[in-house]
């Protein structure tokens, strides 16, 4: 595919982006609402040398995913939210072998079976766990099907620079709607070659990769490195846009579509006066703490939109660290606001 | 002068932590000892399961990972068609392939992965101490049945190769044991066999193997091998289950 301009559903620009980004191996299970993703790859995967499995299983996918992450392929596995809870295993044991991969959640309403409406109700588990064991996941929320084909494409960087999975954290109406994407092959600084990888101990001596470490202090030791990798994540992996906020008296902090659609409340707001402005985060994990932080010391008012009961909202009031700024706005269980009604409470707040 | 026994390429100069009596040291050997027989040791990946065999890294000198519990084919899998020409084995115990990873192993096979599987079948989970795995005997004495598996409450033991011989993909199953040098050189013959299926890109086979587990059995070594034996065999019968190698 060369570059240029194409209508495609946020699913298909993942996929084909992946591809684009050297992914070779992809292993998945049926799930509304990112069921184009291994539809796509089930023809395109093949087209271009790599592998695709419909596995028997979320379990297995995410553990072919590991497998041939260890055999060195740029791999990918997606879902929704139930499909997504039982990765969460492999997630752990990639994150404590130091294994790269993408993981794609296009988040549904939950919890249990939940439903097929897009959501944000993943973000605890995205960004606070998830997994067993202490470790963590770049997180990533595209706003724009462009957005989501750029953020997989760095993913995949992200994961081999860092050796850690990375998680695209989108949801349902991102990646059921159509939009002009440009794709094409994202250039990235060279990255060193894989010298961890089990491909047969051909001229070298043999390799092993595990996360059982069972010897005194060998696992302290291990998450000890693991922090520190973590450490330097959180000093350089910091994304996030700033919308109107120069002159904002209120700021609105929201992820994904939501941060979307409050750029449109901004705007409305805007044009009756109110000087509102937008922070979108980004990576959720590495959160931007700081500047956040910095946006609200200017702001009278911060109002964290999300869909869901109020998550990120936690990670707002750490930054903030003044919880009589900070106000909550969320429709979860698949509700979605629109931009008058997020004007709305905006106008409650500054009342 | 001609030297006839030596420790295998494959199999590194470490002290094994197993039990004294455990099969796994002589299964391991036998894998190291095919392994260097068919010159493939520079490019064999093998993925060690979550049980008493997790440490098989440190006994095995060629690239070896680890899989979550019950995952080894799903792992196996991945790496086999990520790198077709590398020989790709899993090492699985009762409890990982035939409870927590059964649906792993059905598919694997249902897809006639072109992986080798070594499983071991020693009737209990020996690492965390002697509790009832899939393959415990009924009324066989465990940590979790103390009165002897009670067929109403726990069901029965499965089968593994006779259950995997249903499926259309699997080429080559045997089961043997590793009671005497006898069937140990039938296990080995088993083994090698199960690898040559896969370097002949046949696909998918597994080696069961009856292995004895005295320390959780509360019997002694030699004890232990006579279980095997006289016992176990009664419930999964030796030999070939299935063979379409040869078609």
């Amino acid at each position: 595919m060369k570059s240029k301009i194409h209508l495609m559903k946020g699913n298909e620009a993942i996929a084909e982006s992946a591809i684009l980004a050297g992914c070779r191996f992809y292993a998945g299970y049926p799930i509304t609402p990112q069921n184009q993703i291994p539809e796509y790859m089930s023809w395109r995967m093949p087209e271009a040398g790599g592998s695709f499995i419909q596995a028997e299983s979320e379990l297995a996918a995410i553990n072919m995913v590991l497998g041939a992450s260890v055999a060195g392929a740029r791999a990918m596995t997606s879902s929704s939210s139930p499909g997504i809870s039982l990765k969460q295993e492999g997630i752990s044991y990639m994150a404590g072998m130091e294994l790269p991969a993408l993981i794609v959640n296009m988040q549904r309403g939950g919890p249990g079976l939940g439903n097929i409406q897009g959501s944000q109700a993943d973000y605890f588990q995205s960004v606070k766990g998830g997994g067993h064991g202490d470790y963590r996941l770049i997180t990533l929320s595209p706003s724009t099907v462009q957005e989501a084909a750029d953020l997989t494409a760095e993913a995949f960087y992200l994961a081999d620079k860092y050796r850690n999975p990375v998680l695209l954290l989108s949801d349902g109406i991102l990646g059921q709607m159509i939009e002009p994407v440009e794709l094409s092959e994202r250039k990235f600084p060279e990255l060193p070659a894989k010298d961890y990888i089990l491909d047969g101990c051909k001229g070298r001596k043999p390799r092993n990769l595990f996360s059982l470490m069972m010897g005194p202090g060998v696992l302290e030791k291990h998450n000890f490195k693991l922090a520190g990798k973590y450490a330097k994540i959180e000093a350089s992996v910091r994304k996030f846009e700033k919308f109107k906020l120069e002159d904002a008296d209120i700021v609105i902090v929201a992820n994904g579509i939501i941060g979307r659609i409050s750029k449109g409340a901004a705007n409305l707001l805007r044009a009756s006066g109110v000087k509102c402005g937008v922070f979108r985060p980004i990576s959720l994990w590495p959160f931007p703490y700081s500047e956040i932080k910095a946006a609200a010391a200017k702001a009278k008012k911060i109002l964290v939109v999300e869909q869901n009961m109020g998550q990120m909202v936690e990670d707002v009031r750490l930054a903030v660290l003044d919880d009589s700024k900070v106000s909550f706005f969320g429709r979860p269980g698949g509700g979605c606001p629109v931009p008058e009604e997020i004007a709305a409470k905006v106008r409650e707040i500054i009342k | 002068m001609k030297q006839v026994y030596c420790r295998p390429e494959s199999l590194k100069d470490n002290a094994n932590s197993y039990c004294p009596g455990c099969g796994h040291g002589i299964v391991h050997r036998l894998v190291a000892e095919v392994i260097d027989e068919l010159g493939v040791r520079e490019k064999t990946v093998g993925i060690a399961p979550v049980g008493c065999a997790v440490f098989a890294y440190d006994y095995w000198n060629f690239d070896v990972t680890e899989a979550p519990h019950g995952r080894p084919p799903a792992v196996a899998c991945a790496i086999k068609r990520v790198l077709p020409d590398r020989v790709v084995f899993t090492y699985q115990g009762d409890g990982d392939l035939a409870s927590i990873g059964t649906n792993e192993i059905i598919h694997s096979a249902n897809r006639s992965d072109n992986i080798t599987v070594i499983f071991i079948n020693n009737a209990n989970y020996g690492m965390t101490g002697g509790q009832m795995a899939p393959t415990t005997l009924p009324g066989m004495k465990t940590t979790t049945t103390q009165n002897g598996r009670d067929v109403k409450v726990s069901g029965y033991p499965v089968r593994v190769c006779e259950l995997l011989a249903t499926l259309e993909g699997t080429r080559y199953l045997e089961r043997v044991m590793i009671t005497d040098p006898a069937n140990i050189n039938k296990a080995k013959k088993a083994i090698k066999k199960s690898f040559q299926t896969q370097l002949d890109g046949k696909g998918f086979s597994l080696v069961e193997v009856l292995s004895p587990c005295p320390v959780n059995w509360g019997k002694s070594p030699l004890d232990g091998l006579k279980f095997v034996k006289e016992e176990m065999t009664k419930y999964f019968k030796i030999g070939v289950i299935k063979d379409e190698t040869i078609q």
